[in-house]
């Protein structure tokens, strides 16, 4: 938990004049820009944290978000902004500036008005200028901060209260485009005509958001300004200190979180009365437990990537020891909160790995039971970047899956049955052998060895390689090409806010470079980090020259 | 917006005389005066309620056709509003070779006339409803969803979908709280703080503005609806800086505390009914003409049951007996109650003579018809109410074999919408549902 606001805690702050802060003006000359993406409500909620602190309220909620090609971050450079989706904007933007302003907080704000009651320019463009640097991810223009502080200069003879107009015109920053899409400003190559590159400001943006799922601190902003990101020796700098900080973890789950699709939790439920252990705690310790074991593998003992698969290691809560039904003891006071505990499966059990915890078994399965196809679909098209296809129109479920059925007791019973039907065994067959295997995982992910007093088969196949149970479906995924080339597609992906496939020349020669290392993420960050197809951009359409061509209206 | 002030012109200078463009007729009266509290009066509204999973056959279909159907045992909770419902049986989406995504498609043709190639699609009938008579309105339209959940059906262009409110209470707090202005309160002083909000937005408007002149096109485009947002915001401010018209009609609702999100169907029943209400006083008291329900049926589900209401129209078997799914029919039935709760809750606002359902039409829509096959066919669709005396009510419609979309078509014509076909490929139609066109 952060206790302070990072980047505008009282310190930071006043080593920093206004001399400074104007100083470091106008970005280098901006010719034209491309593919904005909307920040997505972690970014906005990390952002206004570490500016503002942890104890502002945001007060309003987000518009959803769209999954493209597997990934929000995808997503995010199709959407745009409703109309109540702007409302939720300026309530939030409304809320966060007038917490900023009033008492608690007012210390942030570096200078006192020479009256309460007047508009103080001065005091306005030394706090606009600073807070609009880290809110729009570079310096504000001189016209940005006029604007800014005659917005609030406007707003207090309105309402004869300087604390009012700065909030109000702090609140139109926080909604403006400029905050809310990441705009991405690109320059022309110096002696490449016609080739186009990311600016420094942009270049920035692009690595703290991948890295630290956050806006750029001042050092890496400053190491924009000062041209370094345009080295390759000034960007390797920033990228390892990046990577050597403590906030690699926050940008880590932050893709998992999406990659594995988390925000599916918030809409999932489970019969209380059929599973009586899946809390709404339950719920939120699953997909801890998940990120925490791929942090620990991944990042803590820079483990090899598809070790995720098979780890017999993890950490439990006792909410979570009840669902998988292991013993796990907690010393700690009656009545003590639940605590995290380091807990490793023996070898030859079946449980171990991210497919047969909580968080996978359960997100993939209906509200009152479990689901092969559903988990078998996801398997493929999650951790192996395959598309299943939709099921077709007019299908008939009569014996699918009525659980009191007598004669189908199984899932894998009532499954073959259903797959008679040659127009749905195309993919069942596909897709249900992967999900079969995890059948010993009830609907809410607890541990089960029989359904319906009939022991369960685990046993079956992916991509010609036959396994009998649940640890040997990891393995076999672990095996799989599938799956290290999947992480490279989806991480680079993720980062660029473009889909990159498996096939494509950038993502073959990351592939190369993180089976030859090990398979490890870090690396692999540090890579795609690195890699010109990372800053890259497309040259901007004739339309685009034309808008940027002076004396042209907006719109 | 420049074309019609240039044809404002054109018009002007040929003719010597200043001839205006009309004005939309749900703004005035016929005699031209401005809006009087009586009923007839009063501007139309729209409504969507988006129940999916469809119903069952032979349990809904009436069997008369034209006036005086008779209600089937699945509809039976909406008997009493017989005479102001329409029912449009036999309709289907179609599909012209394209994947069926289930319960998508479905959607996607009811609410904008075609299956979208690639992600971004047209824009909801229910928001080019909107754009004509939502201007003048302090919210151009509330979506609201009975399961908790911020989806909804309503889109504009694009990729975005306006998001659903799922609490009653924070639906109070957006339309009643503190920003409400009573249309009948005897003085008004506009809020120096809502006039320097929107100094504050005029000052600021060319710094944001910039940002279009440096995007290529395909930004541009998201851009435009991020700055049509924003001038509905500067539109809902200047609203609330203008002494509302007296709305005889209009109270504020008691206000209430948070209700539990609707995952089990007696909550999403309490939740919907103070929807209802909420809904209805807002129309009463001229905050909105336009609202969206959607029901989120594939996310109920009873208490204690293995299954919710989704995955029971795919695995419940048909009753031998019965020859019908009857958990299945339970919930459709729900619904259907739930939504009869829900018209109440608008006739229960009286206006004048007559009350808050008379001047709106609710289309009911599906995303299949029958849910347990994923059929595009067979497609349950209602409308309920008069909308201020434009459509005929109480008549069985048997449109078999036809584009649904022509319901659609036929309830943005009415509202205004300059539409002579709507829809694309096999989902384009010209032909309104004139039977029920007063």
């Amino acid at each position: 938990m952060k206790t302070t606001a990072r980047l505008l805690s009282g310190a930071a702050f006043t080593a920093l004049s206004l001399g400074a802060a104007l100083a470091a003006d106008a970005p280098a000359e901006v010719d034209t820009s491309t593919v904005a993406r909307r920040l997505t409500a972690d970014e906005y909620r990390t952002i206004i944290t570490d500016v503002f602190g942890p104890t502002i309220e945001l007060g309003g909620r987000f518009e959803p978000e769209l999954r493209v090609k597997g990934l929000l971050a995808v997503g995010t450079t199709h959407v745009s902004v409703t109309s109540a989706g702007m409302e939720q904007y300026d309530v939030m933007a409304r809320a966060i500036a007038n917490q900023v302003v009033d008492a608690k907080h007012r210390d942030l704000i570096p200078c006192r008005p020479a009256n309460d009651k007047a508009a103080d320019d001065a005091c306005t463009g030394t706090f606009m200028a600073k807070v609009g640097r880290l809110l729009y991810r570079r310096p504000l223009t001189d016209a940005e901060l006029k604007t800014y502080v005659g917005a609030a200069r406007v707003a207090t003879a309105e309402t004869k209260d300087y604390w009012n107009g700065l909030s109000m015109s702090l609140a139109a920053m926080l909604s403006s485009p400029k905050f809310l899409f990441r705009q991405v400003a690109i320059v022309p190559e110096p002696g490449k005509p016609g080739q186009w590159r990311m600016e420094a400001h942009a270049k920035a943006q692009q690595l703290s958001f991948f890295l630290w799922n956050a806006g750029p601190d001042l050092e890496l902003l400053a190491a924009a300004e000062r041209g370094d990101l345009d080295t390759k020796k000034g960007l390797a700098k920033q990228v390892d200190r990046m990577m050597a900080s403590s906030r690699v973890e926050a940008g880590v789950r932050a893709f998992f979180i999406d990659n594995l699709g988390f925000d599916e939790f918030d809409t999932l439920t489970k019969d209380a009365a059929l599973f009586p252990k899946f809390s709404a705690q339950a719920a939120a310790d699953a997909q801890e437990q998940t990120l925490k074991t791929i942090v620990d593998l991944l990042l803590t003992h820079k483990g090899d990537y598809r070790d995720v698969f098979t780890t017999k290691k993890t950490f439990l809560t006792q909410e979570l020891a009840s669902i998988y039904k292991v013993p796990l003891v907690n010393d700690g006071p009656n009545g003590a909160p639940d605590t995290w505990v380091p807990f490793e499966f023996s070898k030859d059990d079946p449980r171990g790995g991210i497919l047969t915890q909580v968080a996978f078994t359960a997100l993939h399965s209906p509200p009152g039971r479990g689901s092969p196809t559903l988990r078998g679909k996801a398997l493929r098209e999650v951790l192996l970047c395959q598309k299943v296809p939709a099921p077709p129109a007019a299908v008939k479920f009569d014996i699918v899956q009525d659980t009191n059925n007598p004669l189908y007791k199984t899932a894998r019973e009532r499954l073959k049955a259903h797959a008679t039907n040659p127009v749905c065994a195309g993919c069942h067959k596909i897709i249900d052998p992967m999900g079969l295997a995890l059948e010993n995982f009830d609907g809410a992910g607890a541990y089960r060895l029989t359904e319906n007093g009939v022991p369960i088969d685990t046993s079956g196949s992916l991509d010609g390689v036959n396994f009998t149970n649940s640890a040997e479906l990891g393995k076999a995924i672990h095996d799989n090409p599938a799956s290290s080339s999947c992480l490279v597609s989806r991480l680079s992906s993720y980062a660029t806010g473009r889909p990159i496939d498996t096939g494509m020349p950038w993502a073959q020669a990351l592939l190369k470079n993180f089976s030859a290392g090990g398979y490890k993420l870090p690396d692999l960050m540090r890579d795609i980090a690195l890699s010109d197809d990372f800053f890259s951009v497309t040259p901007p359409d004739t339309k685009a020259a034309e808008a940027a061509a002076p004396n042209q209206p907006a719109r | 917006m420049n074309k019609l002030v240039n044809r404002r012109r054109v018009l002007r200078g040929a003719a010597g005389i200043t001839v205006g463009l009309p004005f939309l007729d749900c703004f005035l009266n016929s005699s031209g005066t401005a809006l009087a509290a009586t009923n007839a009066q009063l501007p139309v509204c729209f409504g969507t309620w988006w129940q999916g999973l469809g119903m069952t056959p032979g349990r809904w279909v009436p069997d008369k056709v034209g006036a005086g159907y008779e209600v089937k045992v699945e509809m039976r909770a909406l008997t009493p509003f017989r005479d102001k419902m329409n029912i449009i049986s036999g309709t289907k989406y179609f599909m012209d070779g394209r994947p069926l995504e289930t319960h998508t498609t479905g959607w996607q043709i009811g609410s904008t006339g075609r299956i979208p190639l690639g992600i971004n699609s047209g824009a909801s009938l229910d928001s080019q409803i909107a754009d004509v008579i939502g201007t003048k309105t302090r919210f151009r339209s509330i979506e609201v969803s009975l399961d908790g959940s911020t989806q909804s059906y309503s889109k504009r262009a694009g990729s975005a979908s306006n998001p659903s409110e799922g609490s009653p209470s924070k639906l109070y707090a957006r339309i009643f709280g503190p920003e409400f202005k009573d249309p009948n309160a005897a003085d008004f002083t506009p809020d120096p703080k809502v006039m320097a909000r929107r100094s504050v937005l005029s000052y600021v408007a060319d710094e944001r503005k910039d940002v279009m002149k440096q995007l290529g096109a395909s930004d541009r485009a998201r851009l435009d609806e991020y700055f049509s947002a924003l001038r509905q915001i500067e539109q809902q401010l200047d609203i609330e800086l203008q002494k509302p018209a007296p709305l005889a009609a209009c109270t504020v609702p008691t206000a209430f505390g948070e209700t539990q999100p609707g995952k089990d169907i007696v909550e999403a029943g309490k939740n919907s009914k103070l929807f209802g209400g909420l809904l209805a006083h807002a129309l009463a008291c001229g905050q909105t003409r336009v609202f969206n329900i959607n029901v989120g049926a594939g996310g109920l589900r009873k208490a204690g049951s293995t299954q919710g209401w989704h995955s029971w129209t795919h695995e419940e078997p048909i009753d031998e007996k019965l020859g019908y799914q009857k958990e299945v029919t339970s919930f459709i039935e729900w619904g259907n109650e739930t939504f009869a709760e829900l018209l109440r809750q608008l006739e229960g606002v009286k206006e004048g003579s007559g009350n808050v359902l008379d001047r709106t039409v609710i289309l009911w829509q599906s995303d299949h018809g029958i849910a347990r096959t994923h059929t595009m066919d067979f497609l349950p669709i209602l409308t309920v109410g008069k909308a201020g005396g434009r459509l005929k009510t109480g008549i069985h419609v048997s449109a078999a074999g036809d584009p649904a979309t022509r319901v659609g078509l036929t309830m943005q014509q009415i509202m205004g919408v300059p539409l002579s076909s709507w829809g694309a490929l096999s989902n384009e139609t010209s032909k309104t549902v004139t039977e029920i066109v007063a």
